[in-house]
């Protein structure tokens, strides 16, 4: 369906401005493959600046790559990048064309410019619009809208005028729990019942559990690891995460607390530990009793989640996933 | 190197339908692709888009360029008494209109486009480059025609001009406005900043109000042959030929053929732009 080899985009070096330093030659992608199967979620994971957006940019044709091939259903996107358009549809993350526009007209122009007639782009954009629960406010321009709202009639006018390849560029942010079901109901029936593939990139982690077939955890640029969600949770399946919350400061007189702080990620009273099952019963004991408890506010316990598996895997972004 | 599993057992993933079909070589035949829009459908689309945004953006815009003309002429009534000179002014301001829509709004449309990231919307659909191009290029042309007939209408009663040939406009308006509307999407689109852009289109403006309004019997030397650079200046020019008592329609057509001319080479040269822009 989609298949990536070898794929690097380096940014060159900015030289600096007055009273600003240049930066650096940036290596946004590292020769990075991938197969996406037809029919499948396929989710691209990692904090910001890892390079999922570039990435998808090579992917829809937006950018040449220095290296590297990009074929999507059998076509070289990299020699021919204007035939992108003719096998997928994109929905990237800036709305700017369509902000000044009506709901409905950005949805049937853009039908239009996917080849549709007057008629089919009107259908198609009625269909679409009540499937995601926007007729209500078809009328209205996508910039008095707010962000999630905005977000879902971007998504509509992705959907209008059919392609096997959906690239979804973070299309559930600013949703709420509402539009995001209407988001994942209106993709899994194109899935099952046209095979329509979906490549997602997301900084969520929750959104990508639930979601995706495979995901592909990026960081730095370069492909860390790539399995289903679950495949990579195993990975990790001998530890418990355990987040500890302290009213004040931590009680680092107790010497079990004191002891616990050097594998703890602090963030300001909040300490987040990765330990195996038994040290994980031993540090609640110690929490939950004598004069550390007077210092909790609270404590959660818990499977590991692909943000686990992301730090796992030598993720070097400490914060940055979502967990929403 | 990346670590990538090449293929997930089949309990791993879920199944996904039969794959596409396949020829010998093992790999996937290439699927037939989407139709392609055509031009003149999508050009069409991108002009009603582009038109439906004046009415939510546009308006007070275009009350800005119509008072600033007007307002120019009155100034103007001060200095010129009549005859030829007023001829320029009344024919200059009109077309001032045009070239604060066209040139500068669109210069600036483009620009703040293209860096937002709004362009990736249209370069990931099967559109010809021409149809975005022209589409936007002609629905800021018209935003101009309510402004351009106000104040040509205005100047023609303040300095007692005769109102009778004021149908030239319908050729003159959409002549000059793809003249400045290309160089104005041109230069939107070439600058490297947003910034950069907005100010190209403000000094394209301002030449055109001050070499266009300003008779040019006064002018050095060398401010008339910039004034002949400016496309501007032959819509002016035609416009204004059609004040005489007997106009010489031959010089009015000769105009009106430059600013076709310079309008065919900068809408090109504002295609092929877009096109880079596009793909970086």
């Amino acid at each position: 369906m989609c298949a990536v080899r070898g794929l690097t985009k380096t940014y060159p070096a900015a030289r600096g401005r007055r009273g600003t330093p240049g930066t650096p030659e940036v290596r946004a992608t590292d020769d990075v493959a991938l197969d996406v199967r037809r029919g499948e979620i396929f989710g691209l994971l990692g904090p910001n600046g890892a390079g999922k957006s570039t990435l998808v940019r090579q992917l829809t044709g937006l950018m040449r790559p220095d290296h590297g091939t990009v074929e999507i259903l059998g076509h070289d996107i990299v020699a021919h990048p204007e035939r992108a358009a003719r096998l997928l549809a994109y929905l990237g993350q800036e709305a700017g064309a369509l902000d000044e526009l009506t709901v409905s007209l950005a949805a049937e122009t853009t039908g239009r410019l996917r080849g549709l007639d007057v008629a089919r782009a009107r259908a198609e954009r009625d269909a679409v619009l009540e499937e995601l629960g926007l007729t209500a406010i078809a009328g209205r321009a996508l910039k008095k809208l707010s962000g999630g709202q905005r977000r879902l009639a971007c998504f509509a006018a992705a959907l209008v005028g059919e392609r096997p390849l959906l690239v979804l560029d973070e299309p559930t942010t600013g949703m709420d729990p509402v539009a995001r079901r209407a988001v994942w109901s209106a993709v899994d029936r194109r899935r099952a019942e046209r095979g329509t593939t979906v490549l997602l990139v997301t900084h969520n982690v929750i959104e990508a559990e639930t979601v995706l077939d495979r995901v592909a955890v990026l960081d730095g640029g370069r492909v860390i690891a790539c399995d289903t969600p679950a495949g990579l949770k195993e990975r990790v399946s001998g530890e418990v995460r355990v987040e500890l919350v302290w009213r004040e400061r931590a009680p680092l007189e107790v010497p079990e607390v004191a002891a616990l702080r050097e594998r703890a990620v602090e963030s300001g009273r909040r300490w987040t530990l990765r330990l195996a099952p038994e040290e994980a019963r031993a540090a609640v004991a110690t929490v939950t009793g004598g004069a550390a408890f007077t210092a909790l506010d609270d404590f959660t316990l818990a499977t590991p989640s692909l943000e686990d598996v992301y730090l796992a895997l030598g993720g070097a972004a400490r914060q940055g996933l979502v967990k929403a | 190197m990346s670590v990538v599993p090449a293929d997930l057992p089949a309990t791993e993933a879920p199944a996904p339908p039969a794959a596409g079909p396949r020829d010998g070589a093992g790999r996937t035949a290439a699927a037939e692709l989407c139709p392609r829009a055509r031009l003149w459908p999508s050009l069409a689309a991108v002009y009603r888009a582009q038109l439906s945004r004046a009415r939510v953006a546009r308006i007070p815009l275009l009350f800005v360029a119509t008072f600033q003309s007007v307002g120019i002429m009155i100034m103007m009534r001060g200095v010129v008494s009549g005859g030829g000179e007023a001829h320029f002014v009344v024919a200059g301001a009109s077309i001032v209109v045009v070239a604060y829509v066209a040139l500068n709004l669109l210069s600036q449309y483009f620009g703040q486009l293209r860096f937002s990231g709004g362009l990736d919307h249209y370069a990931t659909l099967p559109v010809p480059p021409a149809a975005v191009v022209l589409g936007a290029a002609a629905a800021y042309a018209s935003f101009t025609v309510p402004g351009t007939l106000v104040t040509a209408v205005f100047g023609c009663v303040l300095f007692g001009l005769p109102l009778a040939n004021l149908w030239v406009l319908v050729a003159v308006i959409p002549l000059a406005g793809a003249a400045l509307a290309g160089l104005g999407a041109a230069c939107g689109l070439l600058a490297p900043r947003p910034e950069l852009a907005t100010l190209l289109g403000q000094l394209g403006m301002s030449a055109a109000l001050l070499l266009g309004v300003l008779p040019p019997d006064r002018m050095p030397g060398i401010v008339r042959l910039a004034r002949d650079l400016l496309p501007s200046t032959y819509g002016v020019e035609a416009y204004a030929r059609t004040f005489a008592e007997r106009p010489d329609w031959t010089y009015v057509a000769v105009d009106m053929a430059v600013c076709a001319g310079v309008g065919v080479v900068s809408l090109a040269v504002a295609t092929w732009a877009y096109r880079r822009a596009a793909v970086r």
